[in-house]
């Protein structure tokens, strides 16, 4: 695999100017003319209070959405200007995410999930894929769950394999909104230790949305935001 | 495309029962749709077997399409005339026997004259009015079903005596004649013959058994007058389905009516056609109610899996991925009911081959069935496409799902 901290030093994903605005008639400003690098190597928190867009401002940062204006660009590229099969291959290639629900796909055990990525990026073969798999589930401390299926598996455990899948493409960043949320506070650490131990060994970047401000504390970087706009952290 | 499949199998196998219930719905119209097409086929292949059989392929008849001109009309260039006694052409097929050797050179099949005259017959003091056909006992046999119709005797039993007659056996029982018995038979231009009946013949059509009767051929001419002509030549092809070319071919050379089996049944013939049209719109729309099957099914799938596509997409999955994945689901079902469906046909169509139909009229009988893939290829390829329609929709509206929109909703 690449070395995402060699390859890409500095920027990797900046948004200039980005406005989002949803609704037909009456319009709604989720996000509002945002200026925001995230560069490798950093865990970024964006916190806020709920409705301040701060999991829009994640979907923006993550691909998944379309910014109404502004422009998105990851590793020098404008992503706003790509079309949907290039995005997807973005968000494919170079990030991962993870949900405050787990997501997992109930009918595939914690190995076939995992893999998902893999497969669909097709990069590897089968029995690397499978080694891969195997290798992320045992640096988060379920080699023995790979087999179960998510519903056989404790909230943490799934939310540790859904930590697991989006690292599966060894991605540049890792975005996270309230992964810990559904969570007790042992898993929450779990959790925790798991994303700073990444930061501090690859050298990824990870973004993570929360309300929890006692969490975001113990990141590198705060992002405050209040009506879809950032607010410089009290 | 392997993770496709694997995502598509997945799915479909973890619905079992849904998935049964549209593979059921596909099955049940493919399978319907083969056993109609066997039977509406198999009836209307028995149907022409019957007529084909029992039927000489082509009659080249005395008749002629216009009327020969009257030598008056070759001599005047006149616009009409009238007063003329028109000179009596007596009917029938001049020299049949050198007309017959000519169309033997280019002709594949058999050939045999026949003639054709009407006579009381009266014995014992009963008579009755019958068909008396002069055949040629060993043509014949090429050309009709008549040697395997006889009871008593054989056709050749016509050369035995002089004045030889084989009777329909109805016709046998009315004037209450027996083989050995001498009858007399009296024809309208006076003629009076005596004939031996040498055999009986019961083709099953009661009106034949009732009113005809077989001689050679020589004798009918005796008793028609007509000494040298033939009224009928019938033709059995090799080629069935070629007749018509062949008839037009021999009217062109001879120019005595002649006309093939097809011309002969147009009628029938072109009623089949509306019945092959209704057979298939039936067909068509059996199969048209089993793809709604899938369609609710793939519908709901796609419903239930709403999430599921959001994190496909989320994770890097293309619009296109998504949709193929539930067209393929949809393409999974087809299959596993099309399969299902043609063994369901297969077994519908053994099982209706084992009814028996007793009728008084006929012999029993069983429903005549015709077993082709040209059948179960056509109803897979209808099912396959209505499941791949039916698939297509939902899918499409399945990649469309706006992953944002779902991951806001569950979280």
């Amino acid at each position: 695999m690449r070395d995402p901290v060699q390859a890409t030093k500095g920027a990797l994903i900046e948004l200039h100017s980005v406005t989002k605005t949803i609704g037909d008639g009456v319009l709604t400003t989720l996000v509002r003319d945002i200026d925001l690098v995230v560069n490798s190597g950093e865990f970024v928190a964006i916190t806020g209070p709920s409705g301040s867009g701060k999991s829009s401002l994640l979907y923006l940062l993550g691909l998944l959405d379309v910014p109404t204006s502004g422009t998105i660009v990851i590793r020098g590229q404008d992503a706003t200007r790509l079309s949907e099969k290039e995005r997807a291959y973005l968000r494919l290639s170079l990030l991962g995410f993870v949900f405050q629900f787990h997501f997992l796909l109930p009918e595939f055990s914690a190995l076939a999930n995992v893999m998902l990525p893999m497969r669909a990026l097709g990069r590897l073969d089968d029995a690397q894929m499978r080694k891969r798999a195997h290798g992320l589930l045992d640096s988060l401390g379920l080699a023995e769950h790979a087999a179960k299926l998510p519903g056989q598996m404790s909230g943490g455990q799934r939310q540790r394999v859904a930590i697991a899948r989006a690292l599966a493409n060894d991605p540049l960043v890792i975005l996270a909104d309230e992964p810990t949320g559904n969570l007790d506070t042992k898993s929450s650490e779990q959790v925790l230790s798991i994303f700073r131990q990444l930061v501090a060994e690859t050298g990824r970047s990870i973004v993570t949305v929360t309300h929890d401000l006692a969490l975001a504390a113990r990141m590198d970087r705060q992002i405050h935001i209040v009506d879809g706009r950032i607010v410089p952290a009290d | 495309m392997k993770l496709i499949l694997d995502i598509a199998f997945t799915h479909v196998l973890a619905r079992v029962r849904q998935t049964l219930v549209g593979m059921m719905g596909v099955a049940m119209g493919v399978g319907f749709s083969v056993m109609m097409a066997s039977l509406m086929e198999g009836s209307q292949r028995d149907f022409v077997a019957q007529l084909v059989d029992s039927l000489p392929h082509i009659t080249i008849s005395d008749e002629r399409r216009s009327p020969p001109r009257q030598p008056a009309e070759d001599v005047y260039a006149a616009v009409e005339i009238t007063g003329l006694r028109t000179p009596v052409i007596r009917p029938g097929i001049r020299n049949p026997f050198a007309l017959m050797a000519s169309l033997e050179t280019w002709l594949h099949g058999a050939v045999a004259p026949s003639v054709q005259s009407r006579a009381v017959i009266r014995y014992a003091g009963r008579d009755t009015a019958a068909n008396v056909i002069g055949v040629d006992p060993r043509r014949e046999a090429l050309v009709s079903k008549l040697p395997s119709q006889i009871r008593k005797g054989t056709l050749e039993s016509l050369y035995k005596s002089s004045n030889a007659i084989i009777l329909g056996d109805k016709l046998a029982e009315k004037i209450g004649a027996r083989v050995g018995n001498t009858i007399s038979l009296a024809s309208g231009t006076g003629q009076v013959l005596s004939c031996t009946v040498v055999g009986l013949f019961h083709s099953g059509l009661s009106q034949a058994d009732e009113s005809q009767s077989y001689t050679l051929i020589k004798t009918a001419q005796i008793l028609a007058g007509q000494t040298g002509l033939v009224n009928a030549i019938r033709i059995r092809v090799g080629d069935i389905l070629g007749a018509r070319e062949v008839a037009t071919r021999i009217e062109a050379q001879t120019g005595y009516k002649s006309v093939s089996w097809q011309e002969a049944n147009e009628d029938l013939l072109s009623a089949f056609q509306i019945r092959n049209f209704i057979m298939y719109t039936v067909v068509g729309a059996i199969l048209l109610v089993a793809s709604f099957g899938t369609y609710n099914i793939i519908s709901t799938i796609t419903h239930e899996k709403t999430r599921d596509i959001a994190i496909l997409k989320s994770l890097g999955f293309t619009e296109r991925t998504v949709r193929r994945i539930f067209l393929v689901e949809a393409m999974l079902i087809g299959m596993a009911g099309t399969a299902a469906g043609w063994l369901l046909g297969f077994v519908l169509c053994l099982m209706l081959g084992t009814i028996e139909f007793k009728s008084p009229f006929m012999d029993a009988t069983r429903l005549p069935l015709y077993y082709t893939p040209v059948h179960y290829a056509l109803a897979g390829c209808v099912a396959m496409t209505a499941s791949a329609i039916a698939g297509y929709l939902p899918a499409r509206k399945a990649a469309g799902v706006h992953p944002v929109e779902i991951i806001r909703g569950a979280s």
